[in-house]
């Protein structure tokens, strides 16, 4: 082990693991959750489903597991895979690693959409989700839109998207401050978390989020191909303007779904893609899929910590942060000198 | 008195009392119309001359003013102060409250549910008095506060009347309401994130009342507050006899939403029809219109039954 070969290609055994362990985390999500119903009962429950026999569980609470638990436990790893991989995409554009899936104003946005919808039709609770999601990829378009009037280059973009999130920001806050009675409701949205969740918002999520995980997962070499610098890329056929158009505008589709569902869920798309550049090697095409399988992982982990550590619920984003956050600096320091 | 002097003599007035300090003269032509005599003490706010221009920064303290026959004192209320609707209603946030704006309307004295950013310091400086009266945390506190706000504005018996009326209607109609012989479980619910009241809570305290057990309490009741985000699997689990709905104006939720959703229609409270709508406002707010508040629950209960 004198020369360490960059590791360019996901390996069986490595790929086997994560399924492995993304299954098991599921699996005791299900299990246990904020209704004690007992995890043998629970396993009954799949058994009978599975083979068609007699189920353990009452009518009610056969609903708490497959109306409630496992729709958010999908929810979970859907919204963990989406912020994840977006995270890594745009660490990967940006050649930035401090890049979130948040960075060209779809948290503002979405923000900004949710909030108006609470402010002007407080009682048309349904349009939440969608205006988050229109709101999202509406200030990511601003942001493209803005940065390529301004020049080419991702400096711009970038620039690009601190304004327009300072913008919305300000437009969301001042709509808040003109309402101050629906500051509960926006302030619970900002928070993130999955408590309101059913089959309704895992399908509503899962179309933009599969397609945007193919689209990454396919140009995970062009990526590779971008980090060189955009001189290099061209040298090599690749167009970096027009690839960078299409991993940004899946990620962002990834994004905005994310967030309608589950509002603002922070440090997924940081944490993650890093851990598994970490563990597994810088190279996209491992990067992009390990990311969508650990950060799934790790947001089914999160949420089950949000809905069983107290009577309640917490929020989402505040559990996301306070144990990825010390996780993350226990793996840079048990790798200390890998990390360039 | 202000109607009777033309403006310009009242801005002069105004001028002369803001830079002179006079000692407090008796007011001729606004007498007091109860036997309270000034300068009263409510608190730890002492009030000089009966109050003629009160601004009410809580719509709780805006019913009960007008209830008890300060009504005609009060010259502006709050933007969520919306009853009587007869209250001279402004754009004045109770939430974010700006001594300046408050400042314009030229009150003698303020009342708020909460000193908020430095208020009563600031109000102070320009000579006005505040009159905090916060979320009480049973219905005796509440009853004082009727009591409280007569003292202040100079209607002593009136408040008095109110706490005693209110008090025995309250009391009535508990005592009227049917004990079933198995003690009912309820779930309140404050918002479609099924954020809840427990017993700790003044509503909470009030359903507690009734005999009714609230699911919300768990293990300490004082968790969150008294007001935790409940899980929809525990709310599930709970299958309460009751569920009492507080967000029907703020977020449109009624029976038919709460049915939709998901796992729910499993639910004894929802298969008996057992789901009540409140008016968010009454039950969020400690005014005497608390009896209707109360009413209301135990016409559910009796239906329930």
């Amino acid at each position: 082990m004198t020369v360490r070969r960059p590791v360019t290609r996901l390996r069986p055994r490595t790929v086997l693991l994560a399924g492995l362990v993304l299954l098991a985390v599921i699996l005791v999500a299900v299990l246990v959750g904020a209704a004690d119903l007992g995890w043998q009962r629970v396993l009954g429950e799949l058994w009978a489903q599975l083979t068609g026999g007699r189920s353990p569980l009452s009518e009610r609470e056969a609903a708490i597991v497959w109306q409630l638990r496992v729709p958010r436990v999908l929810l979970a790893a859907l919204v963990g895979a989406a912020l994840a991989a977006a995270g890594a995409t745009f660490q990967g554009v940006f050649r930035n690693p401090l890049a979130d899936p948040y960075l060209l104003g779809s948290s503002a946005g979405a923000g900004m959409a949710a909030t108006l919808v609470v402010v002007l039709a407080p009682a048309a609770t349904g349009w939440v989700q969608p205006a988050a999601f229109a709101g999202a990829l509406g200030g990511v378009w601003l942001s493209w839109l803005l940065g390529r009037s301004a020049g080419s280059g991702t400096a711009t973009l970038l620039l690009a998207g601190v304004a327009v999130g300072a913008f919305l920001a300000a437009v969301q806050t001042f709509a808040q401050q003109l309402n101050t009675e629906t500051i509960r409701q926006v302030y619970t949205w900002m928070l993130g978390g999955l408590a309101v969740s059913g089959w309704h918002e895992v399908l509503t999520a899962l179309p933009y989020i599969a397609l945007a995980a193919v689209v990454l997962c396919v140009s995970a070499r062009l990526l590779d191909v971008l980090t060189l610098g955009d001189a290099e890329a061209a040298s090599l056929g690749v167009r970096p303007g027009r690839v960078r158009m299409v991993l940004l505008a899946a990620a962002s589709l990834a994004t905005a779904a994310a967030v309608s569902v589950s509002g603002l869920i922070g440090f997924v798309g940081i944490v993650v893609p890093h851990l598994v550049r970490l563990l597994a090697g810088a190279s996209y095409r491992v990067v992009l899929p390990l990311s969508l399988a650990g950060g799934a992982a790790f947001l089914v982990v999160a949420d089950q910590v949000a809905r069983s550590v107290l009577p309640g619920e917490l929020p989402l984003g505040v559990v996301t942060a306070f144990t990825g956050a010390p996780f993350f600096v226990f793996v840079l320091r048990a790798s200390r000198g890998k990390v360039s | 008195m202000s109607r009777r002097f033309p403006p310009i003599m009242l801005a002069l007035l105004l001028i002369l009392a803001g830079c002179a300090s006079h000692a407090p003269d008796q007011d001729s032509t606004a007498a007091p119309d109860t036997e309270t005599t000034f300068p009263v003490t409510v608190g730890s706010v002492t009030i000089d001359r009966q109050p003629t221009r009160i601004v009410s920064l809580s719509p709780s303290s805006t019913e009960t003013l007008f209830a008890v026959g300060a009504g005609p004192q009060v010259v502006a209320v709050d933007s969520l102060s919306d009853y009587p609707p007869q209250a001279p209603h402004t754009q004045l946030s109770s939430l974010s409250p700006d001594p300046e704006a408050i400042a314009g309307y030229r009150p003698d004295l303020v009342v708020t549910s909460a000193d908020r950013d430095g208020l009563s310091a600031a109000l102070a400086k320009i000579g006005v008095k505040t009159l905090v009266m916060p979320d009480p945390k049973n219905l005796d506190e509440a009853y004082d506060q009727f009591l409280q706000l007569g003292r202040a504005t100079g209607h002593q018996a009136e408040g008095e009347s109110l706490a005693r009326q209110t008090r025995t209607d309250i009391d009535k109609i508990i005592a009227d309401t049917p004990k079933p012989a198995r003690v009912p479980t309820y779930y309140y619910e404050l918002d479609q994130t099924y954020y809840s009241a427990t017993s700790a809570t003044f509503i909470g305290g009030i359903l507690g009342r009734f005999g009714l057990k609230n699911i919300a309490d768990g293990n300490d009741p004082g968790t969150s507050g008294g007001y935790p985000q409940l899980s929809a699997e525990r709310i599930l689990q709970s299958n309460p006899d009751l569920i009492f709905l507080a967000d029907t104006k703020c977020c449109g939720q009624n029976a038919q939403t709460v049915g939709a959703r998901p796992g729910w229609s499993t639910l004894t409270a929802v298969r008996e029809g057992h789901v009540f709508p409140l008016d968010d406002d009454l039950a969020s707010r400690w005014s005497p219109r608390l009896v209707d508040l109360v009413r209301a629950v135990s016409d559910a209960i009796t239906r329930s039954q």
